[in-house]
């Protein structure tokens, strides 16, 4: 089981070998400028291993959300060191970030399917991603990982003809469709029930670890805890403590 | 790999295909926008060809023609001596001395009068290039006869009709009566309404103060190999100031831009196209806009999955590029169905030209696609990290 020890300083690292998947040193993250300046993270230090599932919790607005877009690379890094799979993401261009984020897979709160999609397209789109696949491989592709998720019946349906948790699950199937090295995941389960969000996230976790995905996922919901490998707690922009849940 | 293999999922298809409702608006506007560019361009056009349907029947090289003369509906004399001392000219091979004006043609079935537009030559001269107009001449010989335009506008009576049933024909032109001898095929004109050919003696008796040797055109047949241009320089410097020479396509041209600058037709139908243009502007820029205003999460959630926003920028363009397709193929088809109706109602000669059914398309697309780079900048708002 876990346990948090709020007001210990960090150090926040796991204690894995090898190459990190993510190495955070140092960061800090502002929104607005002048008197309207608003700092929301402060000398955030992570790492997170491959194959490791880390939980992100914390009260609403305490810079989760921040964390988790910096880390996918969806925004520029203003003070310290942010390295994903490698690549160092302060001063990082444009271009660089996008063809990182081909590597990082995303979940969103809301699914954010393409609503004009079939379920098999939107996952499609994931795997389109794959240099050097053939369409029909691609095709096989997506239609195996909706098999992974449960969804061979469904196809054809179009998102709004799915139900919240087997939209989570379209969602999924799109995001390890491009064979991500690493999975983000902003509180997956927000829009599902109780018996639907622990499958979806069962599921995730299941998956995530036969690809040997790391997995950052921030939630607010106190019945997934036990999946963590790791829990990180949030306070005020700062990490507070970490422990290793479930051996 | 091969591009088949390649292919992604046709997103901007679906975009499009996935709300029918709003693809038949769009497509609907790019049409409508299509129809009435085709309708003003075909109008205009049409006026322009129709404007020279007679000049270009005359079987000639050069002309004569009065310095006064500025379009076919105030021909101004000269002299015929001019066009005699064109002979004078080595290359020149032949000359036809023709009378033209516009004179009052009574329909013989309700009486009322119509201008229409005569031409009097020697019924022996060459006149058109049509050999069956030089077969029926030798008709005119005899006063009192005249050739009639079968294409002419059903104003003028059914003289054609009646005198294919066998009938004699006759009516009263200029105050003269005259007997129809046969038909001919010319068209309506913006300037002439129908046409008829007359010997020079029927001509000068329906005009008798005609100011004797005095033509209104003269047409100049060179020899063959000869240079048209230079053999105009020549005749310029041999004859006098009260006489200008013009090759064939000069005299066709000199009666377009009479139409094109001394009237505001060009001008307006220009304008008619444009505002067809600038309507359908606006609808594939509003259909756009909105198309990527109600997607900009997703589209941010295809940028934060790693597609590029050239990619996405790629997908707009290929909306705009098949709206312009699938605007412009019923366009096409309304427009050569319109053509047809207008060119029965009208005998004015409107049909699909090519260049006209390619600037059409051309301006549709760049409709579309200038809608769609519109619209583009609104991708720009599509921020990855605002979907979290």
């Amino acid at each position: 089981m876990t346990t948090l020890h709020p007001g210990t300083a960090p150090p926040v690292a796991s204690t894995g070998d090898g190459l990190a998947t993510v190495t955070v040193r140092g960061l800090s993250h502002w929104y607005g400028t002048g008197s309207m300046e608003r700092q929301v993270l402060q000398g955030i230090d992570l790492e997170i291993h491959p194959g490791e599932v880390v939980l992100l919790t914390g009260p609403s607005g305490c810079g989760k959300t921040t964390l988790l877009t910096l880390v996918g690379a969806l925004r520029q890094v203003m003070e310290g060191s942010v390295q994903v799979l490698g690549c160092e993401l302060k001063g990082s261009s444009r271009h660089e970030r996008q063809l990182l984020r081909r590597s990082v897979g995303m979940i969103f709160q809301g699914h954010n399917l393409l609503r004009c999609l079939t379920a098999e397209q939107n996952v499609q789109m994931g795997a389109d991603l794959l240099p050097d696949l053939g369409y029909r491989a691609r095709r096989d592709l997506s239609r195996e990982w909706l098999r992974a998720v449960g969804l061979s019946d469904h196809l054809s349906k179009l998102p709004h003809d799915l139900s919240g948790g087997q939209k989570q699950r379209v969602a999924i199937a799109r995001a390890l469709a491009a064979h991500p090295r690493l999975l983000l995941a902003d509180e997956p389960t927000a829009a599902l029930d109780s018996r639907t969000g622990r499958e979806v996230v069962d599921l995730l976790k299941r998956l995530a670890r036969d690809e040997g995905c790391a997995v950052l996922m921030v939630t607010h919901d106190p019945r997934i805890l036990d999946v963590a490998d790791r829990l990180v707690r949030m306070e005020d922009g700062r990490l507070w403590a970490s422990e290793a849940s479930l051996g | 790999m091969t591009f088949w293999q390649g292919r992604r999922i046709p997103l901007a298809w679906l975009l499009l295909t996935r709300q029918p409702m709003r693809l038949a608006v769009a497509l609907a506007g790019i049409t409508f926008a299509g129809i009435l560019m085709f309708m003003q361009l075909g109008f205009r056009d049409a006026l322009f060809d129709s404007s020279i349907t007679v000049h270009k029947l005359f079987d000639t090289d050069l002309v004569l023609l009065s310095p006064r003369t500025k379009s076919s509906i105030s021909m101004t004399g000269f002299p015929q001596r001019r066009l005699v001392q064109a002979m004078a000219d080595p290359d020149v091979a032949g000359i036809t001395p023709v009378h033209w004006n516009l004179l009052l043609w009574r329909n013989p079935k309700t009486k009322g009068t119509r201008s229409i537009l005569a031409l009097g030559f020697e019924p022996r001269d060459p006149l058109f290039i049509d050999p069956s107009v030089t077969a029926l001449a030798p008709r005119l010989t005899q006063k009192g006869r005249v050739l009639f335009d079968d294409q002419s506008r059903d104003e003028f009576g059914p003289v054609a009709q009646w005198f294919r049933e066998g009938r004699t024909v006759e009516s009263e032109v200029a105050g003269k009566r005259l007997r129809v001898a046969g038909l001919f095929s010319a068209g309506a004109s913006f300037g002439a309404d129908g046409n008829i050919l007359t010997s020079r003696e029927t001509f000068l008796s329906l005009l008798p103060n005609t100011p004797p040797g005095s033509i209104e055109l003269g047409l100049i047949r060179l020899r063959p190999g000869a240079n048209p241009a230079r053999v105009v320089e020549r005749l310029r410097g041999l004859l006098p100031e009260d006489v200008s020479v013009l090759t064939k396509q000069g005299f066709l041209d000199l009666e377009m831009d009479y139409w094109r600058s001394s009237t505001a037709i060009g001008f307006i139908f220009t304008l008619g196209a444009a505002m067809g243009f600038v309507v359908g502007c606006v609808i594939v820029y509003q259909i756009l806009y909105s198309d990527v205003s109600d997607h900009l999460p997703e589209y941010a959630t295809l940028m934060a999955m790693g597609y590029s926003l050239l990619t996405l920028l790629g997908v707009v363009a290929r909306e705009g590029l098949l709206l312009a397709i699938f605007g412009y193929l019923p366009a096409y088809a309304a427009g050569q169905v319109l053509y047809a109706v207008i060119h029965a109602a009208t005998k004015l000669p409107v049909a699909m030209a090519s260049d006209r059914a390619i600037t059409v398309f051309l301006m549709i697309l760049v409709m579309c696609m200038g809608s769609a780079a519109m619209a583009m900048r609104k991708l720009g708002d599509a921020d990855p990290a605002d979907i979290f």
